[in-house]
């Protein structure tokens, strides 16, 4: 943003969270533009759309208090950058990269472009490190890996902070003792929600490993936009330059889809779903497409975002975009939140799809495919089951049925359940399913092999 | 027609930066350029310094549109743009097996080679190696009479496919030259064509065609074999025939991918185009990682060297999207006008339909149905159209087949992409919600699937000898009864049904776990041939047949369950290899003998 522009006085229009500007010149598609308002402050803004005689700018700052005659505006001849360097680990910043922790600007010439660049699918290594959350329904079920993009689909009120900062705390290889660095970014949640992890960071030690991209609910709305790139930017510094294993919070998704779709109303593009934005899955994907691993190099991203459904409704367009792009998700279950589980993880519609490579022979124990696989058998006999029961009465279950009930209680209050502290290594977590299927008759596991079932169920 | 030959990448003669060609507007990727009266629809046009790759989608006056295929963020009006006066083409030649391209076929190896792990813009290496050498082997003589599509001799182009050189389609003449045999690059003269007009034309190992027209064959011939898959759901029960088309919907995580994975590593093509359409950078790694590992079981060579990947994932430019499909079954054409049965796995044409609509909304076109443009039925018709079996130019027999995922938003069928796509595929593999959350993997439904060519092929699986019909008839009865007693017994309770009516269910049961479900992580089971799938159904069949006479004979199902081969037959499928047919037969006499037995007791 040190490039010298010509500053224009007076802006044609504002509308939302747009400026339209006349009369520039040698302006380009993408370029920041800085934004004098009357009462001296500095906005910025990014060009959506530009011809010969006009501009379009998205302000990221918002537009309160811009006047047409009185604000000035400066294009700056380069797209959105942030300031990236090792220091900055352990600063709270906000959404583009300024300091919000009092303390000075960070030291640095390193810019990069907070747009990035698409990795070249060809450059990409495939993720398999299996990482231990210490959460027996994600580890042994909806296992996470290294460079995976895992959401938390939740819904308000439920735990997915306490469940996001659980793993944060605890996830850990099985072979090196690596510590991720933690980059979060905050798109209009609450204070509290921010306090609430440095709060938890504070308590494990882990603060000072852990950069904050802040942008909260009484910021505006689209400085969201920008929250997760200047984020990932830092975040793929560390992982690709700086060969740090890093994992990237981003909460909550949905807020940042408003934005998305406030900015797109602004500009009276036509909606798709539910007044988003066509572009609402490659924008999405802009940015979960920023986890992974690169063949040759050290470092890794592994993403989870987290978001909250409306009205808990999973084909809502955020939710149902992002499950389409991301490897994965974590579902959390309303019923099972209000039967007092933690973690409501749900059992059926979570799925990890990098799972089947991080896991099993060699990785974490030959059987586990199969367990895990019959685990989601049984419980899904389980619900059918249950949706029966509710007819026809539970005492009119036949015997089998009965076993089958009895599997998925005991499935949910010993498999599933577990303390916000408790922190299971993959043997227990293995254990605990095999403790599991025990209640159900042998004839019944037949996604186990006979010799597994020699050696665990016998 | 007028043939498009090997040209250098950059500008032609009427692409010098005439000075009246520069950018006037950039909204994204479309931006618009004046002074470009002369350009055609559908032309070339590089923008900027960078020479960033677009197309003129629409004209007005002087000012044309172009849709760019690389991102537009710094480019500023006043900028250059540059005619170049050919449509948006592909190379077609020797290299393009086991490569991965972009959407718009730039080599995606070359371009990390060159720039790094990053995709940097404005990188334009050629789509093939221009210095690497080839065998010819010649197989006409000069002085012959050619037309598009003959055969001037091949290249062996990976262990397992040899690569005819063909004239291109229009090209027709008398050969004037023919080089020999030997080693030359793609860019090498290796044969001229006299027209009847005198002039030459002449022909090398690699030619250009352009993305956007289908290349022509003689005529299409009817689709009586099947596209032998080894997914048993898909060969029993839908089966696609070998020039068909197939649509697989779902909703996220039911298992579109693992399923064109899974066709594109085990279906009975000779050449596989995997265009990874909007879809994630790590399945195309999957790919790039796996594929050279595995062995076409056909063959015993690498699947690498069969396959071609077009990866334009979902954070690359959107406009790359929307041709990366067209460029993906030109490629498919081009092998299956040597003769070979090419299968296009198109993964996801949703997110293709996306580009478009992204598109169509930046030209602010009047949007029909969820703000897909009103040609969106017209654009999927043109693509599946591609698709068939024909007698080609040169009198061979090819094919291009093609499977299309669609992602539904929210999972729902009824929206306009799945809804369109149903009515130009014969062939709908409906991924199933609740089947996969249970896991049960393809979540295909029986119920709501159908396939169009049971009929056109039950004739080659009897030329087999197969009653192929008659079991999967029975099992798919079986199924259908299932459902209509679990209704009853939701009704009534379970225990009201009888027990041959239980029967009906744990056979379905049996079917389900030990037939329908197939792990493409299984070793064993995530290929099994015709012939395995075979005996599994008679299995089945005889199972089902024995135990019903058991239970007329006044046996219980209680007996039957406790039946010591039963774990055998649920597992057979992971148990029993491909190649060890005789197990089936030793399985077989076991299971007879048990059911002997009972009868003896009951008798
Ligand atoms: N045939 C199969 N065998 C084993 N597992 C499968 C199979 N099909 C799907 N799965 C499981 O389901 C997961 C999701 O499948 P897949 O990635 O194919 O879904 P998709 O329909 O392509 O989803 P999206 O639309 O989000 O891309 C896989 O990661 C795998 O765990
Ligand atoms: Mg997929």
């Amino acid at each position: 943003m040190h490039d010298i522009g010509l500053e224009y006085c007076g802006l044609q229009r504002v509308d939302g969270p747009l400026v339209f500007l006349e009369g520039v010149r040698d302006v380009a598609f993408d370029d920041v533009v800085e934004v004098t308002a009357p009462d001296g402050t500095l906005r910025l803004g990014q060009v959506l759309d530009i011809s010969e005689t006009r501009a379009v700018v998205q302000m990221f700052s918002g537009t309160t208090g811009l006047s047409t005659a009185a604000s000035r505006a400066r294009f700056t001849g380069v797209s959105q950058r942030i300031a990236v360097g090792r220091e900055m680990v352990g600063r709270i910043l906000d959404g583009v990269g300024r300091p919000r922790d009092g303390l000075p600007d960070v030291l640095t010439d390193e810019r990069r472009d907070v747009n990035g660049a698409s990795i070249n699918p060809y450059s990409r290594e495939y993720p398999r490190d299996f990482i231990q959350t210490g959460i027996t329904s994600i580890d042994l079920m909806n296992t996470l890996v290294r460079g995976q993009k895992l959401p938390i689909f939740s819904g308000n009120g439920m735990p997915h902070n306490q469940i996001a900062a659980q793993i944060a705390r605890q996830a850990k290889l099985l072979a090196e003792d690596v510590r991720f660095s933690i980059v979060f970014a905050a798109m209009g949640v609450k204070y509290d929600v921010a306090r609430f992890f440095i709060d938890s960071f504070e308590r494990s030690g882990a603060i000072n490993n852990v950069t904050m991209f802040l942008s909260l609910a009484d910021d505006p709305s689209v400085e969201r936009l920008v929250t997760p790139r200047s984020a990932l930017t830092f975040a793929e510094y560390l992982a690709f330059e700086a060969g740090m294993h890093v994992l990237v919070i981003l909460t909550d998704m949905t807020n940042y889809c408003e934005a998305l779709r406030e900015v797109a109303t602004a500009r009276n593009q036509i909606p798709s779903r539910k007044g988003y934005p066509g572009y609402l899955y490659s924008d999405l994907a802009s940015l979960y497409e920023r986890a992974g691993r690169i063949a040759g190099l050290p470092g890794s991203i592994t993403q989870m975002p987290i978001l909250t459904m409306p009205s808990d409704d999973i084909s809502h367009p955020v939710p149902d975009l992002t499950g389409y792009i991301t490897e994965g998700q974590i579902v959390l279950d309303r019923e099972m939140f209000q039967k007092h589980i933690y973690p409501p993880v749900a059992g059926l519609p979570s799925l990890s799809r990098l799972m089947k490579d991080g896991i099993g022979k060699g990785r974490t124990r030959d059987d586990h495919p199969h367990i895990a696989s019959q685990l989601f058998a049984a419980y899904s006999r389980v619900k059918e089951i249950r949706a029966l029961a509710a007819v026809i009465g539970s005492e009119e279950l036949s015997p089998l049925d009965k076993l089958y009930m009895q599997f998925g209680d005991h499935f949910e209050a010993h498999v599933v359940t577990q303390g916000e502290d408790e922190n299971r290594s993959i043997e227990e977590s293995l254990a605990a399913g095999w403790q599991a299927l025990k209640i159900l008759p042998r004839s019944e596991l037949y996604r186990l092999s006979e010799e597994e079932l020699k050696q665990y169920y016998d | 027609m007028p043939p498009v030959q090997l040209k250098p990448q950059t500008a032609s003669s009427r692409a010098n930066p005439s000075a009246e060609a520069r950018i006037v507007r950039i909204n994204g990727p479309v931006v618009e350029a004046t002074g470009l009266s002369r350009a055609a629809m559908l032309e070339v046009v590089e923008v900027g310094r960078e020479r960033l790759v677009g197309e003129v989608i629409r004209l007005t006056r002087d000012v044309a549109t172009i849709q760019v295929y690389e991102d537009t963020g710094g480019l500023r009006p006043g900028a250059p743009a540059y005619p170049t006066g050919r449509p948006l083409s592909v190379l077609l030649g020797p290299g393009l097996l086991g490569n991965i391209y972009d959407g718009i076929q730039r080599p995606l190896r070359a371009i990390a080679e060159t720039s790094g792990h990053f995709i940097r813009r404005g990188e334009k290496p050629s789509p093939l190696d221009l210095e690497r050498r080839w065998r010819f082997t010649p197989s006409l003589q000069a002085g012959a009479a050619v037309a598009g599509g003959a055969v001037l001799g091949t290249v062996q182009e990976t262990p397992s496919i040899a690569m005819a050189v063909m004239i291109p389609p229009g090209v027709e003449g008398e050969l004037a030259e023919l080089a020999p045999e030997g080693d030359y690059t793609v860019a090498d003269i290796i044969g001229q064509v006299r027209r009847a007009d005198g002039a030459t034309t002449p022909v090398r190992l690699a030619n250009y065609w352009p993305v956007r027209r289908p290349r022509p064959s003689q005529r299409r011939v009817r689709m009586d074999t099947p596209l032998v898959t080894g997914l048993r759901v898909v060969d029993v029960f839908f089966p696609i025939a070998t020039g068909g088309t197939a649509a697989i919907p779902g909703g996220f995580g039911t298992g579109k991918t693992m399923t064109q994975h899974a066709l594109a590593k085990w279906s009975a093509a000779d050449i596989i185009v995997y265009i990874g359409c909007g879809e994630r950078g790590n399945e195309m790694t999957e790919v790039l990682r796996e594929f050279p590992e595995l062995q076409d079981p056909r063959t015993g060579r690498s699947l690498m060297e069969r396959t071609v990947l077009i990866a334009n994932t979902s954070n690359m430019p959107v406009a790359a999207r929307e041709v990366s499909i067209y460029t993906g079954i030109t490629l498919a054409e081009f092998y299956r006008d040597m003769g070979y049965n090419v299968a296009v796995m198109a993964d996801s044409t949703s997110r293709w339909a996306e580009a478009l609509r992204e598109l169509s909304g930046r030209l602010e076109e009047m949007p029909a149905d969820e703000g897909f443009p009103a040609y969106l039925p017209t654009r999927l018709a043109e693509f599946y159209e591609r698709a068939g079996s024909v007698e080609t130019l040169n009198g061979r027999r090819g094919s291009v087949s093609v499977i299309g995922a669609v992602s539904p938003p929210g999972g729902d069928f009824s929206e306009p992409v799945t809804q369109h796509t149903s009515r130009f595929i014969r062939c709908f593999w409906a991924l199933d919600r609740d089947l996969a959350n249970a896991r049960h993997y393809p979540a295909i439904s029986w119920l709501s699937s159908y396939s169009e060519y049971v009929n056109d092929i039950e004739p080659w699986w009897r030329h087999q000898g197969a009653d192929w019909q008659e079991l999967r008839i029975t099992l798919m009865r079986l199924l259908q009864d299932e459902v209509r007693l679990q209704r009853i017994a939701r009704l009534v309770g379970p225990d009201a049904l009888p027990d041959d009516q239980h029967l009906i269910l744990f056979v379905a049961e049996l079917i389900k776990n030990g037939f329908l479900q197939q792990s493409s992580f299984d070793p064993v089971d995530m290929y099994c041939g015709p012939e395995k799938q075979l005996q599994m159904m008679r299995l089945l069949v005889l199972f089902d047949r024995r135990a019903r006479q058991v239970l007329a004979r006044g046996g219980t199902l209680a007996e039957i369950r406790e039946m010591p081969c039963l774990p055998t037959l649920v597992r057979m499928k992971s148990t029993i290899p491909n190649d060890r047919p005789q197990d089936f037969d030793a399985l077989r006499t076991r299971l007879e003998q048990e059911f002997d037995a009972i009868e003896r007791r009951l008798a």
